[in-house]
């Protein structure tokens, strides 16, 4: 940025408000078969703290806070999403079958568990990975 | 998953270590690990011959996406077999080989490993697939893997040339090959190589059939390189030359003559493909024999020689097909040619093998491969003298060894086709025997041109770049066991007769083999004074005198200019097309935005008004509308009255928010109309959308409502009705008309049962249509990555100027 703002009350709002945004998108990942949400909807909601992050802060800022390169984070969501579809074959099932039962778990008491979540979390991954590729070339070129 | 299909996949599997095992251990050299592989796969599949020898199969089904009928079934008949014995047995001797060829230190040996794994397996994939779609896409893999394998040494300007030729070509036959299966498909509703055997005779009949056969045909012609696609074969040698050795000689090319030897059942019964395969087959023997003396490289004359024996096989193919023509089995003169076939695949592989590894030691050795800088290196070398000499005899089909008796077979079926009643070959078919005689004087000439060009003669020390001497042991194993194995078959060929040639050529022409019978595929060394016997002598003269004549008839090559070459017109093609390529895009693209944009939108408009039009579809049904609220009513003004502002705002920020506004409005209507996913979807594309620009809002250009000119504006008034007006129309009509019931009640009824879940929009992502999720995430990353490279390729462009 070229002018320096007074961006206080942004980045005060900032520090609270991502945590909380990235907390709901979490939600909204793990609900999505339930309720509306998964893969696509969580990424794109997590995707929206790390650009809040990037408005209230700079690039450089947000880069020391969140070391991640984002080309790896998509490249191990398709890694997933392809190894979870592939990985029907070694149960003698069409690729891409998913499997789900249900289970008693601590602390949660009964639960569904479903293949279907490793899948939505390389989409996840993706989708955050995408978006934020994008948005930090975009960002630094300049 | 089977055992079989884990022995298929497994070396794909391995190259996934080979790099950490490189990384761990760079004391050992990478090639000692993965030599474990083929041994243990040949141990492995060596047991099938006990099964195949009966005429029993093995086939192991893995559904992979059963309702388009693609299932990776592997299926292990005599063929296959024959040929997963040849690709892990070769397999094993050449990275046995390239562990004394390639330097640990000096060399990328995870890179060349990871290739070469990735080949192996590719090449099982398609011997052993009895699923067309999964054999294509074995097919391609080995195209991938050679591109690589022959660009291994990048840097080099030739072997990038080689690479890419051989990928243009090869994978346009493959996409050709690609073609005529989905043709199969659409006549049979199979993919199954069995199934389509079954129903060959109904095929015939079918007007799709002819098609099918060219496409496929043209596949297979390009992989093992038949006249006119040959030229990339000798383009491909700048490959190390164990690669040499193991694809360009031993399976990669056979892949095409696997593949005219599998459909054979299907297509043979028809006059074409017996023309086609004979006659192509025989044209690029005579050629590639013709042009490999004029080489001066030795591995180009292994190149064209290797050209001309695929051509050979082939010609046998295509002549074996006759036999299908005569239906007893027993006095079935024409299966000679299917046998000979078979036996000389497997006899081609053991001497070619080990001359391209002698090649490959004199390269080493002495730092040249040029026979005119070569010559006398008996005395340094007499063990690689003693394997190229048998490598070489048995090619031009001299006794004792195994090429003698295929080519007196070859010999033989070419000479019964002038006692052919069938398709004029009773006439015009005088040009079998007569090329395949030339071609043999051909074979025999290069065959000594290689021995005796290298080996005697005088010693030239000062043109060698080192001191030639033999070479260490280790390169010597692999080579020895081929040239024994060659003398072997020579002298006892009915060892493999039984075992592994009468399975082979039963899976060739099942549909003579009735119960009970079997292929009956002793090899005699001795046939008695036939015409055969003759046209060998003749060959051994006619070589001879040739071989010493050669100065004096070799300007007989220089009588085809450099520009009539089909070389020529392939570079020539290659350039025309970027060119045109290049001006045509030049054309169109001029770099801005909103002309792309009227393109888009005009055509978008155009096509659906046709169709709209074409089809009849419009209309207007009132029947069962929902009544408009008032709600809706002011969210639709909002919409527009935020969409004029975006058009007429004189600042950047009022058309940012505007569009946010916009977006947001739409994402009300989702909300209304109970799609609470695509509301929040909307909500957090748009809002990450308006973040975005604000992001670069300071980077960007003013924004300048410069004056277009009045006619653009006009145009681009009239396309943005164009499309408004079209897509209402669309949606009216698409809401009117009810062709089929709404798919969603199926998804109500199953989303709970089927796959546990509550929220439909979800499971249909993740689960019902995964498949568009799996395909869309990819297009996401292949955009990012687009971008990403787009956007950095500019920065350090800007850096550097």
């Amino acid at each position: 940025m070229k002018t320096k703002t007074n961006d206080v009350i942004l980045q005060t709002v900032t520090n609270v408000v991502a945590f909380i945004i990235i907390l709901f998108s979490l939600r909204l990942f793990f609900a999505g078969h339930y309720t509306p949400g998964g893969g696509f909807i969580g990424g794109l909601m997590t995707s929206a703290a790390i650009v809040l992050l990037l408005l209230a802060y700079d690039i450089k800022t947000v880069a020391t806070i969140l070391p991640v390169d984002y080309k790896i984070v998509t490249a191990i969501g398709l890694l997933l999403a392809v190894a979870t579809s592939a990985g029907a074959l070694l149960f003698d099932v069409p690729f891409l079958t998913h499997a789900y039962d249900y289970f008693h778990l601590p602390l949660l008491g009964k639960t569904s568990l479903h293949t279907a979540v490793l899948f939505d979390t390389g989409v996840y991954l993706v989708v955050i990975g995408v978006t934020m590729t994008i948005i930090q070339t975009i960002g630094v070129s300049e | 998953m089977t055992l079989l299909h884990w022995a298929i996949v497994s070396p794909f599997l391995f190259a996934i270590l080979i790099p950490f095992l490189y990384k761990v251990l760079r004391n050992v050299h990478t090639g000692w690990f993965v030599l474990l592989l083929p041994v243990a796969l040949f141990t492995y599949f060596f047991q099938f011959i006990s099964i195949t020898k009966n005429g029993d199969t093995v086939k192991e089904t893995l559904e992979w996406m059963p309702s388009f009928g693609i299932n990776f079934i592997a299926y292990v008949d005599g063929l296959g077999l024959l040929f997963a014995l040849l690709i892990t047995g070769i397999g094993s001797l050449v990275v046995l080989y390239s562990i004394y060829y390639l330097d640990k230190k000096k060399e990328q040996l995870h890179n060349f490993y990871v290739y070469l794994m990735m080949f192996m397996g590719a090449m099982l994939g398609v011997v052993l697939s009895d699923n067309l779609i999964v054999l294509y896409m074995f097919w391609e893999f080995t195209s991938i893997s050679s591109f690589l394998l022959i660009g291994y040494w990048y840097h080099r300007e030739r072997s990038r040339y080689g690479a890419q030729k051989s990928m243009l070509i090869t994978v346009f036959g493959g996409l050709s090959m690609l073609g005529g299966f989905l043709l199969l498909y659409l006549m049979s509703g199979t993919f199954s190589i069995r199934e389509l055997v079954m129903q060959s005779d109904q095929l015939m009949t079918e007007a799709l059939f002819l098609p099918a056969l060219l496409l496929v045909l043209l596949g297979a012609f390009t992989k093992s390189a038949q006249f006119p696609f040959h030229i990339w074969l000798p383009d491909a040698m700048e490959a190390p030359t164990p690669v040499s050795a193991y694809l360009h000689s031993a399976t990669m090319v056979k892949a095409g003559i696997y593949l005219v030897a599998r459909m054979s059942p299907v297509f043979a019964e028809s006059s074409v493909w017996l023309w086609l395969v004979g006659g192509f087959g025989i044209f690029t023997l005579f050629w590639g024999s013709f042009n490999a003396v004029k080489q001066t490289d030795l591995k180009g004359i292994l190149a064209f020689s290797t050209v001309s024996q695929l051509g050979l096989i082939m010609s046998l193919l295509g002549v074996g097909a006759a036999a299908l023509h005569y239906s007893q089995l027993d006095e079935n003169i024409y299966m000679v040619a299917t046998l000979a076939a078979v036996f000389h695949l497997i006899n081609h592989a053991t001497f070619k093998g080990s001359l391209f590894m002698v090649v490959g030691i004199i390269d080493h050795e002495t730092g040249t491969r040029d026979i005119r800088k070569l010559g006398g290196l008996m005395n340094f070398m007499p063990i690689t003298f003693t394997i190229a000499m048998i490598g070489a005899f048995s090619m031009a089909g001299l006794p004792p060894f195994n090429g003698f008796l295929s080519k007196e077979m070859f010999f033989t079926g070419m000479v019964r086709v002038l006692e052919m009643d069938i398709f004029n070959l009773d006439t015009v078919g005088m040009i079998f025997p007569l090329l395949a005689w030339v071609g043999s004087v051909f074979t025999f000439i290069y065959s000594m041109i290689l021995v005796f060009k290298t080996f005697t003669g005088k010693h030239q020390p000062e043109k060698l770049e080192k001191k030639p001497h033999e070479a260490p042991l280790g390169m010597l194993i692999s080579p020895i066991i081929l040239a024994s194995l060659v003398i072997i078959f020579g002298f006892f060929p009915n060892i493999l007769s039984e075992r592994i040639i009468a399975p082979a050529v039963a899976s060739i022409t099942p549909s003579l083999i009735q119960e009970g019978h079997a292929v009956k595929a002793h090899i005699s060394f001795w046939h008695g004074f036939t015409p055969e016997l003759f046209m060998t002598f003749g060959v051994i003269l006619f070589g001879i005198l040739l071989y010493l004549l050669l100065p004096r008839w070799r300007k007989i090559y220089s009588w085809i200019p450099e520009r009539f070459t089909l070389n020529s017109f392939y570079d020539g093609g290659l350039i025309g097309t970027e060119r045109g390529a290049y001006n045509f895009t030049k054309g169109y693209m001029t770099g801005f935005i909103r002309t792309y944009l009227v393109y888009i939108f005009s055509f978008l408009t155009a096509v659906l008004l046709f169709s709209l039009w074409f089809k009849g579809a419009f209309a207007i049904n009132t029947d069962d509308l929902a009544p408009i609220g008032v709600y809706e009513v002011a969210i639709a003004l909002l919409l527009v009255i935020s969409s004029v502002t975006i058009l007429f705002a004189k600042s950047r920020l009022t058309s940012i928010i505007s569009l946010g506004a916009a977006g947001y409005t739409v994402s009300l209507f989702f909300v209304l109309f109970r799609a609470p996913d695509l509301a929040l979807t909307q909500l957090v594309i748009e809002t990450v959308s308006v973040a975005l620009f604000l992001l670069c809002f300071y980077h960007l250009p003013p924004l300048s409502r410069h004056e277009e000119r009045m006619r653009f504006k006009l145009g681009n008034a009239l396309i943005a009705i164009g499309v408004g007006l079209v897509v209402t129309l669309f949606a009216i009509s698409a809401y009117s008309t009810k062709l089929f019931d709404s798919i969603s009640s199926y998804y109500i009824e199953n989303v709970y049962e089927e796959a546990g879940g509550k929220n439909m929009v979800n499971v249909i992502l993740v689960d019902f249509r995964g498949f568009d999720t799996l395909f869309e995430i990819c297009v996401l990353a292949i955009a990012a990555l687009g971008i990403f490279s787009m956007i950095k390729l500019r920065l350090t462009r800007g850096k550097e100027g």
